[in-house]
């Protein structure tokens, strides 16, 4: 392949279909790479779609794209052993005309993207694996190798779109490995499950859909979530925990998804269903203090290989779609104005990641992943407890006057934290949400 | 919920989908005579199952069940444990959900 391309996008997710699709659009001449036998085969999330960052690639997506249930209620659970406690949002408010979240179906999705992509004039190339960044002899990254016959291909500037467990970068010296404290490794099951009993279970009618997001002794003390979405005609149930506390504590991932799927909150949500697939992917987790460099000479990264996920909003998917989306639009305009995707005008990139809400949300909670990954203890274990043995005492009647309940729920509170402890964790966690 | 159920991972992998590049593997473990932490660790942590002791108490890795979500290389490749590549195109697991 001797031909030049404006651009080469490696990786056909949601940061890659978003900038290769931006690219086509404006009339650049776009070479995608993907290593999977089509777009998604390589790709797992939960999965969430925000509407907002699709509708600026494609405004009519919901006419033909492949979508599950829009999110009508939200749940979160602190659990422990035995209980959960819940916030439930519920509103009909969300049986809009034009919501706002759904859920998807990954592999399902990224193919009707690519799609898009392929229309657009972008030239999509699967079974593809890109060996490493080809650069001249200054450092400017010049194109590709791939591991086709006569593979190398060359472009004016390359977008990594690799996902998470990027190599390419950390192979070419753009930036680190992730680090161990900063992923984390989520295994998901998809439980099918006839769409009636779903609607039954979960109360909701039509393609409403719900959410559950979970915390507490389900991770062992560990910083993790659990998560269970509605799916039209299954469920998708998963735990996530940060690498280096699973190193640290030795508990195998699946254990952890057993153990969740067995809590008697969950159980009867999956009951009788049948499993089709087991899946595990690494999420980004470190935040705003772990985003690597951006941009450089003739190159950009984007999506989760950037690290570009809100760890607290359960954000990620629509981070991607924006970046990527950036990404595009800086190498259009360079091309437009006729300039070399030098470092120097290639920053037009990250500014635009600043001045948006992917970078403002980031920054905002900068502090957060070292807060609850330092204080697991608390926050995913002792806090929990804590507020289930609360709710209980609340709620059982026994005979005993309310005071002398109330006393030995604070009882049970001091004996398990100190109030200098209790009112520290107040008052960071109330710092880091800032 | 104290007690860990015993999970087969194996019938877990046995749903997916996979297209396995026989003979080579996308990991490699360097050749050790007592495995560092971070081997030890994968044992467990891998979510395939794909590290397992060998009778003389080093780690091997079997790369069929990979799902290829580079935990081990997040914790092993820094200090040379292990190598980690991309599955050649085309090959590896191929998720029909993901």
């Amino acid at each position: 392949m001797t031909e030049k391309f404006d651009a080469i996008v490696v990786g056909a997710g949601m940061a890659g279909n978003a900038a290769a699709l931006t690219m086509a659009k404006r009339g650049l001449k776009v070479l995608q790479l993907e290593r999977g036998e089509y777009p998604g085969s390589k790709n797992v999330q939960g999965a969430i779609l925000y509407a907002n960052a699709v509708e600026k690639l494609i405004p009519e997506f919901r006419e033909d794209a492949p979508l599950e249930r829009h999110l009508v209620e939200q749940r979160f659970w602190m659990m422990d052993d035995a209980s959960h406690t819940g916030l439930h949002y519920r509103s009909e408010d969300f049986n809009e005309e034009r919501p706002n979240r759904y859920t998807i179906i990954r592999s399902q999705f990224d193919r009707w993207f690519s799609r898009h992509v392929q229309e657009a004039g972008a030239l999509v190339l699967c079974e593809t694996t890109v060996l490493e960044l080809l650069k001249d002899t200054k450092g400017r990254v010049i194109g590709v190798r791939t591991d086709r016959r006569d593979g190398d291909v060359f472009a004016d500037v390359v977008v990594l779109a690799e996902g998470v467990n990027g190599l390419l970068g950390t192979r070419a010296g753009l930036r680190e490995r992730p680090a161990r404290e900063n992923v984390a490794l989520a295994v998901k099951e998809m439980h099918f499950l006839p769409r009636e009993t779903i609607e039954a279970r979960f109360n909701l009618k039509g393609d409403e859909g719900a959410v559950i997001e979970a915390a507490g002794t389900i991770s062992r003390g560990m910083a993790g979530m659990g998560f269970i979405y509605t799916n039209r005609e299954s469920i998708s149930i998963g735990i996530g925990c940060i690498v280096s506390d699973l190193a640290k504590t030795g508990h195998a991932p699946y254990e952890l998804l057993e153990a969740f799927k067995r809590h008697p909150s969950v159980a009867p949500l999956i009951e009788g269903s049948e499993v089709k697939e087991y899946a595990a992917h690494l999420i980004p987790e470190g935040g705003y203090k772990a985003i690597p460099q951006l941009f450089g000479d003739g190159w950009l990264v984007a999506g989760d290989a950037a690290q570009l996920n809100n760890a607290i909003h359960r954000e990620g998917s629509n981070l991607a779609l924006a970046s990527g989306q950036m990404a595009g639009e800086a190498v259009a305009e360079l091309k437009g104005r006729g300039l070399e995707p030098t470092a120097k005008n290639l920053e037009i990139y990250k500014t635009r990641l600043v001045d948006s809400y992917v970078m403002q949300d980031l920054k905002k909670y900068k502090d957060m992943p070292a807060l609850l990954h330092a204080s697991s203890q608390n926050f995913f274990l002792t806090y929990p407890q804590l507020v289930s043995k609360a709710m209980q005492n609340f709620l059982r009647v026994d005979g005993t006057p309310k005071v002398e309940k109330e006393k030995r729920t604070l009882r049970s509170v001091f004996a398990a934290r100190s109030i200098t402890g209790l009112l520290g964790d107040a008052v960071r966690m109330a710092r880091a949400w800032r | 919920m104290t007690t860990e159920p015993d999970v087969r991972v194996e019938d877990k992998l046995y749903q997916n989908r996979y297209r396995v590049d026989s003979g080579r593997s996308h990991i490699k473990v360097t050749p050790h005579e007592t495995p560092s932490p971070e081997l030890l660790a994968l044992v467990k942590l891998c979510p395939a199952r794909c590290y397992e002791l060998n009778g003389k108490g080093q780690v091997e890795v079997a790369h069929d069940g990979c799902m290829e979500c580079g935990t081990c290389r997040v914790l092993a490749e820094g200090k040379g444990d292990i190598t980690w590549t991309y599955p050649r195109g085309g090959y590896g697991v191929l998720f029909k959900f993901g």
